[in-house]
């Protein structure tokens, strides 16, 4: 099979590819098993590395001896932190309640959580590796392990780091309004309540994974990872190992997912990094499952406990939270531990009006695995405690939940909204959209009822209504004192001779269809085919410094600046056009892959004919419109808020506890849509992580700190037998704040479903009296919570419909 | 870790050289059928096996047969076999094998995995090792002195464990009687997951000709004698005193209460899928949700 995908013909609106259902151009060869991953790469010569990890969650290493395994015929070579110096890798936050500690490549003298590397051996393929591996002797002397957050909090507890004080990497009260316990102490309503969500994996399809050379060439280290943030490895490698940032060349080729794993710069890839450049041979190390399961990054392990003060017209009045993460052994780089606390305190309002508010939130160490800013980052969390708290409130009330929260959400005509938090919100669509929702579920969820098969079964129907920041540029980034601010983005547009056009950028897609939606916004400001445009991502030797792809950024940051490069060349197009055609540069239009004339029909040359005589005709031309069609631009907005609702039903089996998602829908708002195929399978994509994390997902780790979730036997991921099909209608609020009106959306179906799914859950378990404020909720905790009411058991009363909301 | 450590990998071209194989290559030997279970115990290093005899080449193994003497299932017939049989003969008296197939792993596990590997691995909530136990299965093994039946009651032996010898290949495994009115019924936390609890049951029925014109059991019949078997709760599959359904009549109630004594019978572990207290509950569920189907058929 050759030849380029099938012709993308579907237009967008007024004739736009923005818009239109483009098919993916990355399909064709992900399909055929033609992508080209790290393990595709192969050299001459390559070895493979292995890492030996703790077996304990926290130890001292008394001694390590590496020459049983250095003696395996087909060993090359073996390292420990000594032999390489002790290189780490330090993330900083410039805040006084922020306690920097370094992230060694390999353990030295402490290991703080099992799985974590202390030695790492070179052989010449990777079952000798790991057979080598096994025999590197080491002398562990165990210290008291740090499981959980209450066991770190404690006052007797261990310091995971020298220099903390309670296990606290940050410990920040980022808002605190000396009127809320004043409000909360005559507030009519009182909600203490807390929330809690297990600690979860992000799962990549493809584990972390890497292949490092030597090029005597160029001098120059070359590192393929599978990563979503190419030049952050670089300066990964390059603070590591104390090496300029030129010396090193990172190139993320197909990369399998991330969902926010691969946003932070591994360890493991640096030291194989190290290895190539002290042996002078290539290395490649492909993370195995049980490792991607056990010592990469976790996320999502948090506590909030609530107080909130609600007026009788179910008004909140006040909100006070205090928020700890369990951001396991290290901080990341360069995001650092204070990712989740820091976006917790700062967005936990949300869509809410709220008038005093309180927030107080830690990065808490642990001996577990460290965590990087996993999908949704605090907000699938942040959302499900407001949610719940709509819905306790409404309860306590006496009011209908979706009406509680109307009261309380950001309304149509008070946009922008400045928050109690400091935040401004764009503009959205918050209360469209749950307007929107509550009707479908009234038209699809429940009409008819259970049917005759599912008696027996309890059926409940569960909201939630959240926006969410994308798209952080800098003026955002900065409030959070990184020492490394991310934020803009730098595009590159270059027409060649032929016509054909190449824009590199700094974002790198792992999954979402870049190479499509990218061409799709550039082809409209050329006037060309989307098939015209090449996208070339993930490659620093290619493109600007740039900050990769996460946090819902690239198609407003990185799409943002291709587009306005692509606004520059379309002009250097016209100019080109004018000058041939005799006409105003402003008459010129380009469209169907010719410069027109407007109102002129035969007044028209081909963008191709364009290309060729501005690079092989250039004295036909004037010198301003001379030497290549080029041009560079950077984007750097403050962020913009897409929002969405969903809503979830599910059936629960009393006799069981078996709790089954039956329907799904999501009405959602992120702006202009670029490509509606790819939005739908973004959102799909995220709601079944968040179904995962409301319903099976959970990295358990013993008391002692030995993880118990190390196979994907025991570390459960919805199937699609645990899914229903994801209903989905787009609003579309373009926003001020993006060059094409776009807003990011990769995060959304993450965020809202936990809170969806768990109020769902309440919903159907309203009438036994029951309330879950955890997610997951797992088959054994619905069956013991039922055992004691009247709906214990196989003799469940059928209910016959979800619709016995609040008694308004 | 998920390379398996060294091991030696040969190939048996009959049951003799199996055998001849397992007895020169000593203990740490293990037979590879459809590597469903050993394989990635391999991977994460648990079994570290210093051979491997592959006996998926040995021609006719693999076979569904019924007979006047009970049913034949040939050591190598895969999962997806049994899940697909048309066979009327097969399906008459033993369609619970049939029917509680598509609870075994996911498909691709169920195309590659057989029948005797599941039985010979041994865990106690598969379902071939539950159904065997249930129907009073026999276990044929082959081994240096010739060739011997076990009873599957006596072949689990504990977790993982099993009567067979170290040199004994199993070749098949026999059901001697019908048993039409038989259910299995399980729980998972997903599709595919080993067992939480599963409940397998069989009735013998009286009193009535079996199911009316609408597929429905006609009312007054009566149980004669039950059998459950549990996966998931002990070591191995656990055979729980049904003597209580024995005159019973077919109706919900008896099903219920055989459920509850089901459970209070058991001392079943705790583990991250479900406490005790869980466990039994699901066993209530489970044995009364499998005696209602078994009744209906």
């Amino acid at each position: 099979v050759t030849g380029e995908p099938r012709e993308a013909r579907l237009n967008g609106p007024a004739g736009r590819w923005v818009g239109a259902a483009v098919p993916r151009k990355e399909d064709r060869r992900m399909l055929l098993g033609r992508g080209r991953f790290v393990g595709d790469l192969a050299r001459t010569g390559m070895l493979h590395a292995a890492f030996t990890r703790s077996p304990l969650p926290a130890a001292e290493v008394t001694g390590i001896d590496t020459s049983a395994a250095v003696a395996l015929a087909g060993v090359a070579a073996a390292f420990t932190a000594a032999d390489l110096g002790h290189p780490y890798l330090l993330a900083v936050l410039e805040r006084d309640e922020f306690t920097p500690t370094g992230m060694p490549l390999l353990a030295g003298d402490q290991v703080r959580f099992a799985g974590e590397p202390v030695a790492m051996v070179l052989a010449d393929d990777p079952y000798t590796a790991q057979d080598a591996a096994e025999l590197v002797d080491v002398d562990w002397r165990p210290l008291q392990a740090v499981p959980g957050i209450e066991a770190a909090r404690d006052s007797a507890a261990r310091q995971v780091h020298a220099g903390l004080t309670g296990n606290c990497l940050v410990d920040l009260t980022m808002f605190d309004d000396a009127t809320l316990p004043g409000i909360l102490a005559a507030a009519p309503v009182v909600i203490d309540a807390v929330f809690r969500s297990a600690r979860v994996a992000a799962l990549p399809l493809e584990g972390r994974a890497c292949l490092a050379e030597w090029d005597d060439r160029d001098q120059q280290l070359v590192l393929h990872a599978s990563t979503q943030v190419p030049h952050q490895v670089r300066s990964g490698v390059a603070q590591a190992l104390g090496i300029p940032e030129r010396g090193v060349r990172v190139i993320a080729p197909d990369v399998g997912g991330g969902f926010g794993l691969k946003c932070v710069v591994g360890r493991e890839e640096i030291a194989v990094a190290a290895a190539a450049r002290r042996l002078r041979r290539p290395v490649s190390w492909i993370e195995d499952r049980q490792e991607n399961l056990t010592a990469s990054f976790h996320g999502h392990e948090q506590r909030y406990q609530v107080r909130a003060g609600f007026g009788r017209d179910g008004r909140i009045l006040g909100l006070a939270a205090e928020i700890d993460c369990d951001a396991g052994a290290y901080s990341a780089f360069p995001f650092t531990s204070a990712v989740e606390p820091l976006m917790a305190c700062t967005e936990l309002p949300g869509i809410y009006k709220i008038p005093a508010y309180r927030a107080r939130g830690r990065a808490v160490a642990t001996n577990k695995a460290p965590t990087a800013p996993y999908r949704g980052v605090s907000r699938p969390q942040l959302v499900l405690v407001m949610e719940r708290l709509m819905e306790k409130a409404a309860v306590e009330l006496g009011l209908d939940p979706l009406e509680v929260r109307r009261r309380n959400m950001i309304g149509p005509g008070e946009f922008p909204y400045n928050g109690v938090n400091g935040i401004s919100y764009d503009e959205g669509s918050y209360r469209e959209s749950l307007d929107l929702a509550e009707r479908q579920v009234r038209e699809t969820f429940l009409n008819g009822g259970l049917s005759a098969g599912q008696a027996g079964l309890l059926a409940g129907v569960g909201y939630a209504c959240f926006s969410e920041r994308t798209a952080y540029g800098t003026p955002t980034m900065s409030q959070r004192r990184m020492a490394m601010t991310p934020g803009y983005d730098t595009a590159l547009v270059r027409m060649d001779p032929s016509g054909e056009v190449i824009v590199t950028t700094g974002t790198c897609g792992h999954g979402q269809g870049h190479e499509t939606t990218f061409a799709q916004i550039v082809a409209d400001r050329l006037g060309v085919h989307p098939d015209r445009v090449r996208l070339r991502q993930g490659d620093t030797d290619l493109a600007s410094y740039g900050w990769g792809t996460w946090g819902s950024r690239s198609i407003v940051i990185g799409g943002g600046a291709a587009g306005r490069a692509a606004s520059l060349v379309g002009r250097q197009l016209r100019q080109v056009a004018a000058h041939l055609l005799e006409a105003s540069p402003d008459d010129i239009e380009l469209a169907g892959g010719s410069a027109r004339v407007r109102g002129d029909e035969r007044a028209a040359l081909p963008v191709s004919e364009l290309a060729r005589i501005v690079h092989f005709q250039t004295h036909r031309l004037p010198e301003g419109l001379r030497y290549g069609l080029e041009a560079r631009a950077s984007f750097d907005p403050p962020g913009t808020f897409s929002n969405a609702c969903h809503a979830a039903m599910v059936t629960i089996d009393p006799g069981t506890g078996e709790i089954r998602l039956c329907r799904y829908l999501v009405v959602e708002d992120c702006g202009v849509v670029i490509n509606p195929m790819i939005v739908d399978g973004q959102v799909s994509g995220g709601v079944a992580q968040g179904v995962g994390a409301a319903l099976l997902e959970r990295v358990r780790y013993g008391d002692d700190g030995q993880p118990g979730s190390t196979t994907l036997m025991d570390y459960l991921a919805p199937t699609a037998a645990e899914l229903c099909p994801v209903q989905i209608t787009h609003l579309e609020t373009a926003s001020q704040f993006s060059e094409t009106g776009a807003k990011g959306m990769g995060e959304g179906g993450m965020i809202g479903a936990p809170a969806a799914v768990l109020n769902a859950i309440n919903d159907a378990l309203r009438p036994a009296g029951i309330s879950f404020d955890h997610i997951p909720v797992r088959p054994a905790e619905v069956c013991a919570a039922l055992a004691d009411t009247a709906l214990a058991g196989d003799a469940a009363p059928v209910r016959r419909d979800g619709n016995e909301r609040g008694a308004a | 870790v998920v390379k398996p450590a060294p091991f030696t990998y040969h190939v048996a071209h009959d049951v003799a050289e199996a055998v001849t194989l397992l007895t020169e290559l000593g203990e740490d030997a293990k037979i590879l059928a459809g590597g469903q279970s050993l394989v990635p115990m391999m991977n994460l290093r648990l079994a570290r096996p210093s051979a491997l005899i592959d006996i998926t080449r040995i021609p006719g193994l693999s076979y569904l047969r019924a007979g006047p003497d009970g049913l034949h299932v040939g050591a190598l017939t895969r999962h997806r076999a049994v899940e697909t049989t048309h066979d009327a003969a097969v399906l008459a008296g033993f369609g619970v094998l049939q029917r509680s197939a598509h609870w075994i792993g996911h498909y691709p596990i169920r195309s590659r995995g057989t029948f005797g590997g599941s039985i010979a691995h041994g865990d106690s909530t598969a379902e071939w090792c539950i159904l065997a136990v249930l129907l009073g299965a026999q276990i044929i093994l082959a081994g240096p002195a010739g060739r011997r039946e076990v009873s599957a009651g006596e072949f689990f032996e504990g977790f993982f464990t099993t009567a067979a010898g170290p040199d004994e290949v199993l070749t098949e495994v026999r059901f001697p009687a019908p048993a039409p009115h038989a259910a299995l019924a399980e729980f998972a936390p997903r599709q595919g997951d080993f067992a939480t609890v599963a409940a397998a049951v069989s009735l013998d029925l009286g009193g009535a000709d079996g199911p009316d014109a609408n597929g429905q059991a006609a009312d007054g019949r009566v149980c004669r004698s039950a059998r459950i078997v549990l996966g998931g709760i002990s070591a191995a599959p656990f055979v729980v005193d049904a003597a209580g359904l024995a005159g019973q009549p077919t109706e919900p109630v008896a099903w219920r209460e055989a459920g509850e004594f089901a459970a209070a019978q058991i001392d079943p572990p705790d583990d991250d899928n479900g406490d005790a207290r869980y466990r039994r509950r699901l066993t209530a569920t489970l044995v009364s949700r499998a005696l209602a189907e078994a009744s209906q058929r």
